[in-house]
């Protein structure tokens, strides 16, 4: 049988096995209590302890076999684990039906399993918190086991396209004896992909930064309340176009705007230069950054403008040497977010950065970041077990460290902001 | 220190200047970010609205034997580089099906090649000047004209510009949004109710909380390489299947659900709960009879402004394989299929110009689904929303 039969099956077999557990359930606790005997729970408290029994047990069963069936292939087939899972299941129907009787606490059981349900849902944004990790971590160690650590991090040779060539013994003619040492092909030396994700990055936090708080400082000090009420909804519209509109956006429009604009001045610019994506991905930033510097810059205690103000000071000067001054944590921790959301980007750089892995401190030159070398590296025709594909993983994880650092200082910064004004909404 | 009064009114004066200069600074940055708005939406209107018509002309069709053999034959010569390729190649296919149409001529409306609908544009085209001549001609007679194009609407992919169309890329994005709210909805509610309703304060907790910030700023990108190592490799769920993609986009929309929920639970009044609990219910009736139906509303408007940030999202589903090329419209959850935005950056990587203005028209599609989800959140949040 094939898998989404079988799936399908299962299905369909739990939740037959469900209505008949409510229908029974609930015909046998409302004949008891029709003949007059005293119920601990009403009839459909019955009904749903009946469900439970007969689908919980089915359930638990079909994930285990899930599981076990992923880590071991074909140990056992999968349609036996239909079979015990539906045959258990059955077998729960009719103890569950058997317990029905008026001393069973049938509402606390039902109160304890919804409980247990709840925590396991929870419990799923954890599992995918520790599967990103483990997946990349897990890849990423399989890659180290190829390529040397140290070279990945120090080494400033990006070329994954020469160790298939050199593994395929195509690359230089002969392949001689350094090429085939453990400690691997020095061809992925990742310093480039960091240097133009962090020049990408810097140009976005330029575009970002000025325009996202001045516009927060706007909103939250000068407007009145009608534009505030249509400027916020504008910026979140920014924030909710899809980024690979963005990257069209970037390479059709900016990059040759860019082009025309260096040549007009003299300079030289290569149409997939990191100025056009970093210019898009700072608009794309700029409402993460105002939006929350504007909450941050609202929160901030008006007893304190009003006693920088009666001092004669006027409002600028209120603003800035009173007001950012104690909104700085919160919108360093904007500024933070928005830093590793550039950092992961993906679409704008895959559509207008480079695919040329280039150490320059030129942003008109063309550049290749992280992400696209992520992309690039599992679009490809190459095996996933080689180390060409398997560097995706190793640069998720770097990737991955340097977010979830950011995160944490940003949770932090803004923490010591709500501690510090007593502030409950951030 | 003594300063006459005329110095201290001077500098206050240079003072207040100031105070105007940033004030309007600031007003400006908020104006940049409005503008560049505007500038951007009509970049993609100028670039996308023309490609909502296709060039047709009118020719004659002769449906002979040799026509099923060599389908180029259908038409007079003159006309080979004017008429759709693509079209010409369903023209045996046709004819097997309508045998009646053999040995027939008929003058029908037909699609024309994209260099012909370029051209009529008033784009640079690759054609030679006889072929323009041919196309003038055709122009001037009025048999050749642009139309509404109902094919970008019901066409799948395809190589050739003219025949491509976004139906294919619609659906799939369908069925992946349909496994993604799915798995999101009622995870991420019943992760919500959990953390608000039942939770005690413990490390647990805590850490869940953490953990659920964490996972909403983690690269989208990410997601894709667990999908990868996951549901793919471990699970074995097809390569570029909507199961696949909308399970991985549902774990990436999970926190915004459950973020929102919380909200939405959080502004029902505890009064609410105590009055419940007072006349003897347990804590799941009270949120089952009361709490839930209550912040519905809520819940609602939080889903749909994840499920359509799950709509515009491509990255993650690079990674999985949803770039392949899909002429079809798959038909089950493990077929291999594509989404719109996916469709998209396939286009925008295409050479020929015809795709640039159907990627335009594509972005056009996308944001106007985009903005009636939003809209519809914003209506059912202003309609239903309770203040206590």
């Amino acid at each position: 049988m094939q898998t989404d039969q079988i799936l399908i099956t299962f299905f369909a077999g739990v939740l037959l096995l469900g209505v008949l557990g409510f229908f029974l359930g609930r015909s046998k606790a409302a004949r008891a209590r029709a003949g007059g005997v005293h119920m601990h729970s009403q009839p459909d408290q019955y009904a749903w302890f009946t469900v439970l029994s007969a689908a919980g047990p089915a359930v638990v069963v079909a994930m285990l076999a899930a599981i076990v069936l992923g880590l071991f292939e074909d140990v056992f087939p999968g349609w036996l684990a239909l079979v015990g899972a539906l045959g258990l299941g059955a077998f729960g129907l009719f103890v569950g039906l058997k317990r029905v009787r008026p001393e069973l606490r049938a509402r606390d059981s039902l109160e304890g399993a919804v409980k247990w349900v709840l925590v396991s849902a929870a419990s799923i944004s954890i599992l995918t918190t520790f599967g990103i990790l483990f997946a990349i971590v897990f890849e990423a160690i399989r890659f180290f086991q190829m390529e040397s650590f140290w070279y990945f991090i120090t080494g400033t040779t990006w070329a994954p396209g020469d160790s298939f060539l050199q593994g395929a013994g195509r690359l230089g003619g002969e392949l001689d004896a350094s090429d085939v040492e453990p400690e691997g092909s020095n061809n992925f030396g990742a310093v480039p992909l960091f240097a133009g994700t962090f020049m990408i990055t810097a140009i976005a936090m330029l575009v970002a930064v000025p325009i996202g708080v001045s516009a927060a400082i706007y909103m939250a000090e000068y407007a009145p309340s009608k534009v505030r009420d249509v400027a916020k909804p504008v910026l979140e519209v920014l924030a909710g176009i899809p980024t690979v509109v963005y990257g069209f956006f970037a390479a059709i429009t900016v990059a040759p705007l860019v082009v025309s604009v260096a040549e007009s001045v003299g300079m030289d610019a290569s149409f997939n230069n990191a100025l056009a994506p970093g210019i898009v991905m700072g608009i794309m930033i700029i409402p993460f950054i105002s939006s929350l510097s504007d909450d941050v810059i609202n929160s901030v205690p008006n007893s304190m403008r009003e006693g920088s103000l009666a001092l004669g000071t006027t409002r600028a000067e209120t603003i800035r040497s009173v007001v950012l001054p104690a909104a700085l944590p919160g919108i360093i921790s904007a500024t933070l977010l928005g830093v590793s959301r550039a950092l992961g980007e993906t679409m704008i750089v895959v559509m207008a950065a480079g695919m040329r892995p280039n150490l320059t401190g030129n942003p008109l030159e063309d550049m290749t970041t992280v992400t696209v070398s992520i992309v690039s590296s599992l679009t490809g025709d190459n095996e996933f077990e080689s180390a060409a594909t398997l560097s995706a993983f190793a640069l998720g994880l770097v990737l991955f460290v340097i977010t979830l650092a950011l995160n944490t200082v940003s949770v932090l910064m803004i923490r010591r902001f709500r501690e510090k004004y007593a502030v409950s909404n951030l | 220190m003594a300063q006459s009064l005329d110095d201290i009114s001077r500098q206050l004066k240079k003072r207040h200047r100031k105070s105007a200069r940033m004030k309007w600074f600031s007003m400006a940055a908020l104006i940049a970010a409005a503008l560049f708005l505007l500038l951007f939406l009509a970049d993609m209107l100028v670039k996308g609205i023309p490609a909502f018509q296709q060039a047709y002309v009118e020719v004659e069709i002769d449906y002979s034997e040799r026509a099923a053999e060599l389908p180029l034959a259908a038409v007079e010569a003159d006309y080979r580089d004017v008429v759709s390729r693509g079209y010409l190649r369903l023209i045996p296919g046709r004819m097997a099906e309508d045998e009646s149409l053999l040995g027939t001529k008929q003058t029908e409306w037909v699609l024309a090649d994209d260099a012909v609908d370029q051209y009529l544009k008033g784009r640079k085209t690759r054609l030679k000047d006889k072929q323009i001549e041919v196309i003038e001609r055709l122009v001037e007679e009025g048999r050749a004209e642009l139309q509404f194009n109902t094919v970008f609407f019901t066409n799948g992919d395809s190589k050739m510009p003219e025949l491509a169309g976004l139906a294919s890329a619609a659906i799939g994005s369908v069925l992946v949004l349909i496994v993604t709210l799915a798995f999101a909805f009622p995870v991420g509610v019943m992760t919500a109710v959990y953390l608000e309703e039942f939770a005690p304060d413990n490390r647990f907790t805590r850490f869940l909380e953490v953990n659920i910030n964490n996972l909403a700023a983690i690269p989208s990108i990410l997601f894709g390489l667990l999908g990868l190592a996951v549901f793919i490799n471990f699970f074995g769920a097809p390569r570029s299947s909507a199961l696949a993609g909308g399970l991985t986009l549902g774990l990436m929309t999970l926190p915004i659900i459950i973020i929102t929920s919380r909200a939405a639970l959080r502004a029902v009044p505890d009064s609410i709960r105590q009055a419940a609990f007072g006349v003897g219910a347990t804590r799941w009736q009270t949120v089952r009879d009361h709490v839930l139906p209550l912040s519905m509303p809520g819940v609602f408007t939080g889903s749909i402004i994840g499920l359509a940030q799950a709509l515009g999202e491509t990255a993650p589903l690079i990674i999985i394989g949803m770039i392949a090329y899909i002429p079809d419209a798959p038909s089950s959850f493990t077929e291999a299929a594509t989404v719109l935005p996916a469709q998209i950056f396939t286009w925008a990587g295409m050479p020929e110009t015809a795709y640039v203005e159907r990627t335009a028209a594509g972005i056009i599609v996308l944001l106007s689904v985009l903005i009636s989800l939003n809209a519809t959140a914003v209506y059912l949040r202003k309609k239903f929303e309770h203040r206590w």
